[in-house]
């Protein structure tokens, strides 16, 4: 078995703000990421995918192919994009951003690699040069 | 405890299967399998386990671990075309998966008999791809 990780990047804005609390508890938790216009992070995604390397490619994984799927599934919806509008049903933290990302490439995972291998590995994502968040297939 | 060294060397290569058709090979590939090859800067880390020893208070002596990452991989990959001039690479398709299990298979031997054993073997293409080894157990 073999790892092989792909880094991606997106640029996107968002605010930190639930309805769920009042408006000094939001400032509270979230401070000034809860500002009301939002701002925005130059986000670094690494896909890590695992496998055996393929007898015939001497590859994990079809590199284009997870590109591909990376592209149409996660770059082209939040790339230049407001996340609260394009993901209005979660709070867009970082933490949330992980799942949302891991879910939706796994929703077509099988149509794009229909074998047993490539396996979804794990997810990190960065959204500054000091935070990075990650989570493995399986995670809840 | 964990122990990482990095070290660094540029090569060129290709990837090309020639059991498939050239359609075939640029599908697979892309522009990796474009025919007169191109270069990369790889990055290599090696991470070793073991405990500090009591004495020394290291895992491994790192000069040591420098000499074996320059031995095995340096200087036998540096400014070389892969396919043509390191071998098994005229046979085996020298992408980044084969060429991290080649480091390896290179490295391994170095740590048999302790006091570190060889843990994992990542090898960066460029900034946004890389693999991770780690034997043929894990």
């Amino acid at each position: 078995m073999i790892q092989l990780t792909r880094r991606y990047r997106f640029s996107a804005s968002h605010r930190l703000h639930t309805d769920r609390l009042s408006e000094n508890q939001n400032r509270e938790l979230y401070g000034k990421c809860s500002n009301p216009y939002g701002h925005g992070h130059d986000y670094l995604i690494h896909v890590c995918v695992r496998g055996p390397v393929g007898p015939v490619s001497g590859r994990v994984a079809d590199v284009a192919a997870l590109d591909g799927l990376v592209r149409d599934q996660v770059l082209a919806a939040f790339d230049h994009k407001n996340l609260n509008v394009e993901i209005p049903a979660l709070v867009p933290t970082t933490e949330n951003l992980a799942f949302e990302i891991r879910n939706r490439l796994q929703r077509r995972w099988a149509e794009i690699f229909p074998g047993a291998w490539p396996k979804l590995q794990k997810i990190r994502i960065a959204e500054t040069r000091r935070n990075a968040f990650e989570i493995t297939d399986e995670e809840e | 405890m964990l122990i990482t060294r990095r070290v660094e060397f540029s090569a060129s290569h290709v990837c090309r299967n020639p059991q498939l058709s050239e359609e075939q090979n640029a599908a697979l590939y892309g522009g990796d399998a474009n025919l007169h090859g191109h270069g990369h800067n790889y990055v290599v880390e090696a991470t070793l386990a073991g405990r500090p020893d009591p004495v020394t208070g290291m895992v491994f002596d790192l000069k040591r671990l420098k000499e074996i990452l320059n031995a095995e991989v340096v200087d036998p990959m540096d400014h070389r075309f892969l396919n043509h001039e390191v071998p098994p690479f005229d046979r085996v398709i020298p992408t980044t998966e084969n060429l991290a299990r080649e480091i390896w298979r290179r490295l391994e031997a170095h740590f048999a008999a302790g006091p570190a054993r060889l843990d994992a073997v990542r090898v960066y293409e460029t900034e946004d791809l890389y693999v991770d080894y780690f034997g043929e157990a894990g």
